[in-house]
């Protein structure tokens, strides 16, 4: 590539948001995937977010077909995907149609002229060619028959039926946007090489439409300016590109062979939490245990079975799923078994939105059952730290002997960000409470006097037979009981077991302000979002605004009334209708809040975040 | 039977400290004994047995065993015990069950289980009533049967237990008798020896909501000319005269008297419990006069831990990753200087 030539026309920026969209069959994850991890490697630090649709291949053209893939990248730090649009690639009309709102005035689209057919303009439900009315006036359209040049790049290579070479011309228009951003091939070249290992015609036609694009770009003199994004100013160590999900599940990889216990996964596929099952699948090499089981109770009853038996035993699932678990995640609080079941939550209620993202699961986690149950909940905050909150969620459950429920949701999950790899040597340690034999006057329920956990006594260890129930136990024996002090007592003491978790985790902190006008309370998914818009206020001189973003939900850190009480407005931003809000209300009921709800399937967008922080600081 | 390891139990070690606590004259107690007696014969050590039970009159059966047990929550107990013995694959893992728990409301875990052939044993307490709801009709309830919410008959067609297991893939399906607890002993220790998932149906009398739903079959006065009991590679010959015995006669199943009309014991069907085809079990599980019990189906197959082992064993001997680092660290990481 000619560096020096495109240094000369460069424009050096801080971040760029590119969104790749077309039909759901044109492979806009694939290549809205290879362009972040090329970046990543670049040393740019990245925030990605794909959005597709729920229907498998909904109907060629259609304006619910569209597929969509964001991602942001940056010389700074990024931690969010982005609101505003900086490059458009639309393969097709629908796709442009559905996303030129999120276009910022001035910018760039890249557009297939082939696919702007009378056809699918219908389709997209244009009445007129946007390419030929004037109503792009506002951007800088580039205009490209990639189909065509598709097809005459691949004129010469034997083998390919029509369809395949259609398929590839999304790697025209990824050639074309690495050459923008000054982004190496070759990558994504050894990606075809390892992915078509078997198929020689499909890697050199990949290859040759990617190479296609990039010169096509390199030469026109259609496209106006060329950007360069220099490396992100990051922590020095190896990385890795991560998705949420797939931190997941190596969090409880690393939390297992921390534990020195074997892994095992009950679950039901169910959208956007399926990853999870995925990449656990592909593990059996650690002795990892994947069972799919035939319903969402199945899959937390093997668990519970598992865990029973002496596993580091998990669920997966979402919204609908978790519904679906409550009287067994009630049955595993009652024996006080350690299980970790992970929410990916997404729009709900009922089937709601699969696909896109929200938080309104919260309060389904803390009392989605019957009687007085209560868990553990945490939350991760992005893509990466679903690793940590995995592994602490198995420490926790398996150190305090309960179900602990994680909370991530479908922004965080699907989203992938750089990830400083931790060697599972330096996590923590985790103690499991496993017992290998009887002491004398043992019983199943005897606790420990610190965190009242009781131990863990597994079938195959001699001497400690003993029965546990979803009924009423006696507090000492464990056997089953009516008596009605017994039930009282045992009622609190599950409660206090889970109190006492706030010993065991960390102080809430602020970022930025640690007192003043504005706190923004946050939790779960929507750290990228929420982090940014205050450090941009604060880049802005607002200087008494802070920022405190909750990962420990019940029970809360111990210090959060003193930490609310040090401002004088508190905004609580979520993407439901208020839950954490009124968590909160029925904790502390003489703080007031103030509440910024977002409930559209989408993460915030910093433009709004900011104009409400600026609103409440007037 | 093993003879050759000496016994280490007697049934006294496999009862608990609870007092037992159901109906008198319930079935459930010649059951909950069968077991018990059951179980020293089977050369298995007390710590690796695990009852696990879901709700009804026949799941409290865990708190009476001296041994690891969990009540868990209603037709889940299959599942739970899916996970106990994908686990820890040395345990032997029993399911109690009733026909409730199992067909009704459990019926979705009940007919995987079967299907997937984990080595676990199920009993399934069949009464034909919901007991500890207090006599509410259930899956196996006959039509036209008066209960608490069916005071005018039963409008609902009954599950026949076999058929659907068998229907589900079951490889091992016997029944018996509630008031025959030697045979019943001798099944369950067969069960064990079994390596794939047993379902054994009693024939349970219910002797509050639903006396005598099977007094018919299990009398000992109408027993030996209403119960056929089979065993593997023998005739299949029943009778007070021991004189009767089944034949096919095109593509059914007859009863034929030995003697009369040139039929000698030589044209009995001998009971082949081992033949993977079901046709002829599922036939065996229909009749009604006789009814049949013993085990019917015993078809040795590969386990779903066992395919899941040998996957895995190949998968870790192909595999560079030994330690979690290694994978963490592996494919597309860059350095950050």
């Amino acid at each position: 590539m000619a560096n020096s030539k495109l240094n000369n026309l460069a424009e050096v920026l801080e971040s760029v948001v590119i969104r790749f969209v077309g039909d759901s069959g044109d492979g806009m994850q694939l290549t809205g995937t290879q362009f972040s991890d090329t970046s990543a490697m670049f040393g740019n630090d990245i925030a990605t977010f794909p959005n597709y649709p729920a229907e498998i291949r909904a109907p060629q053209g259609s304006l619910y077909g569209v597929s969509g893939f964001q991602v942001h990248i940056g010389s700074v730090e990024i931690s969010t995907p982005g609101d505003e649009v900086d490059l458009l690639v639309a393969m097709n009309p629908a796709g442009l149609k559905t996303n030129l709102y999120a276009v910022k005035p001035g910018h760039t689209i890249i557009v297939d002229t082939d696919s702007f057919t009378k056809k699918n303009l219908e389709k997209a439900h244009y009445e007129s060619n946007p390419l030929d009315d004037g109503s792009l006036s506002n951007y800088r359209v580039i205009e490209v028959e990639m189909t065509t040049l598709t097809k005459e790049a691949l004129k010469d290579i034997e083998g390919l039926d029509n369809k395949s070479i259609t398929r590839t011309k999304n790697m025209f228009a990824l050639g074309m946007v690495y050459w923008m951003y000054d982004r190496s091939p070759a990558h994504t070249i050894e990606f075809f090489e390892k992915k078509f290992a078997s198929k020689p015609n499909i890697i050199e036609a990949n290859t040759k439409v990617l190479n296609t694009g990039l010169y096509y770009a390199e030469t026109l003199e259609l496209i106006p300016n060329a950007y360069t994004i220099s490396p992100a100013k990051m922590n020095p160590g190896t990385y890795r590109i991560i998705m949420g999900n797939t931190a997941t599940a190596w969090g409880f990889l690393a939390a297992a062979e921390k534990s020195g216990l074997e892994l095992f996964l009950g679950s039901y596929p169910i959208t956007p939490a399926s990853d999870i099952l995925h990449e656990l699948a592909k593990h059996k090499h650690f002795g990892v245990k994947t069972f799919q089981a035939e319903d969402e109770i199945a899959g937390i009853a093997s668990t519970i079975g598992a865990s029973f038996a002496g596993d580091l035993a998990i669920t997966t699932t979402s919204g609908p799923g978790l519904a679906l678990k409550g009287e067994a995640i009630g049955l595993a609080m009652m024996i006080e078994l350690p299980i970790v079941i992970v929410n990916v939550q997404r729009g709900g209620p009922s089937t709601g939105l699969p696909t896109k993202t929200e938080q309104s699961d919260l309060m389904q986690a803390l009392y989605g059952r019957n009687g007085e149950s209560p868990v553990i909940v945490i939350a991760a905050s992005t893509p990466s730290n679903c690793f940590n909150y995995a592994y602490e969620a198995s420490k926790l459950a398996l150190e305090h002997m309960t179900p602990v429920i994680l909370l991530t949701d479908g922004y965080i999950a699907n989203g992938s960000a750089p990830w400083k790899i931790l060697s599972t040597e330096d996590m923590p340690p985790i103690n499991n409470r496993i017992i290998s034999k009887a002491t004398e006057n043992w019983h199943p329920y005897d606790r420990d006097d610190a965190t009242l956990a009781r131990n863990w006594a597994i079938p195959g260890t001699a001497g400690l037979e003993h029965r546990v129930g979803g009924l009423e136990k006696d507090r000492v024996s464990g056997n089953v009981s009516y008596v009605p002090e017994n039930h009282e007592y045992m009622t609190k003491i599950r409660a206090e077991k889970i109190k006492r978790v706030q010993d065991y985790i960390p102080e809430i902190t602020t970022e930025f302000a640690t007192s003043g006008d504005l706190l923004v309370v946050g939790w779960g998914g929507t750290y990228g979002s929420l982090h940014s818009a205050v450090k941009h206020m604060n880049e802005e001189g607002y200087d008494s605004i802070g920022y405190a973003h909750f990962n420990y939900i019940n029970p809360l850190p111990k210090n959060t009334e003193t930490l609310l009480k040090q401002f004088k407005k508190i905004v609580v931003c979520e993407l439901n209708g208020g839950q954490f809000a009124n968590l909160l209300r029925m904790k502390f009921n003489d703080i007031e809040l103030i509440q910024f709800n977002k409930i559209q399937g989408l993460p915030f967008g910093n433009a709004e975040l900011m104009e409400k922080f600026k609103q409440l600081l007037k | 039977m093993e003879t050759t390891a000496e016994k280490k139990y007697s049934y006294k070690d496999f009862e608990s400290d609870q007092e037992v606590r159901w109906c008198p004259g319930c079935d459930d107690y010649v059951i909950l004994r069968s077991v018990q007696k059951a179980l020293p014969e089977m050369g298995i050590d007390r710590k690796d047995v695990v009852f696990i039970s879901g709700i009804g009159c026949s799941s409290r059966f865990p708190y009476y065993m001296n041994t690891y047990g969990m009540h868990s929550i209603h037709g889940r107990a299959p599942a739970i015990a899916s996970g106990v013995k994908l686990a820890n694959n040395d345990l032997s893992v029993w399911v109690i069950t009733g026909d409730g728990d199992s067909m009704a409301i459990g019926g979705n875990h009940f007919i995987h289980v079967l299907r997937r052939n984990i080595d676990l044993n199920i009993i399934l307490f069949n009464n034909k009533i919901y007991g500890l709801t207090k006599g509410q009709f259930s899956p196996t309830s006959l039509v036209g049967q008066k209960t608490k919410s069916s005071p005018y008959g039963n409008t609902q067609p009954p599950f026949s237990a076999g058929e659907l297991a068998i229907g589900a893939q079951a490889r091992f399906f016997a029944r018996i008798g509630g008031n025959t607890p030697k045979e019943m002993t001798e099944i369950f220790i067969d069960a064990e020896k079994f390596k794939g998932t047993s379902l054994i149906e009693v024939m349970q009398n219910c002797p509050i909501f639903n006396d005598g739903a099977y007094s018919q079959f299990t009398d000992k006065a109408v027993r030996a000319d209403k119960q056929l009991y089979v065993e593997h590679g023998k005739p299949m010959i029943f009778g007070t005269d021991r004189n009767k015995g089944l034949i096919l006669n095109k593509l059914k199943l007859e009863v034929a008297t030995i003697g009369e009309n040139g039929v000698t014991e030589a044209d009995i069907l001998v009971h082949d419990a081992t033949e993977s085809d079901p046709t002829l079990h599922q036939m065996l599980v229909r009749m009604q006069d006789p009814i049949v019990t013993g085990i019917i189906r015993m078809y040795k197959d590969i386990t779903f831990e066992q395919r899941e082992n040998e996957s895995m064993e190949q998968v870790k001997a192909k595999s560079s990753f030994h330690k979690t680092d290694d994978l963490f660290f592996s494919g597309d990481t860059y350095e950050v200087h």
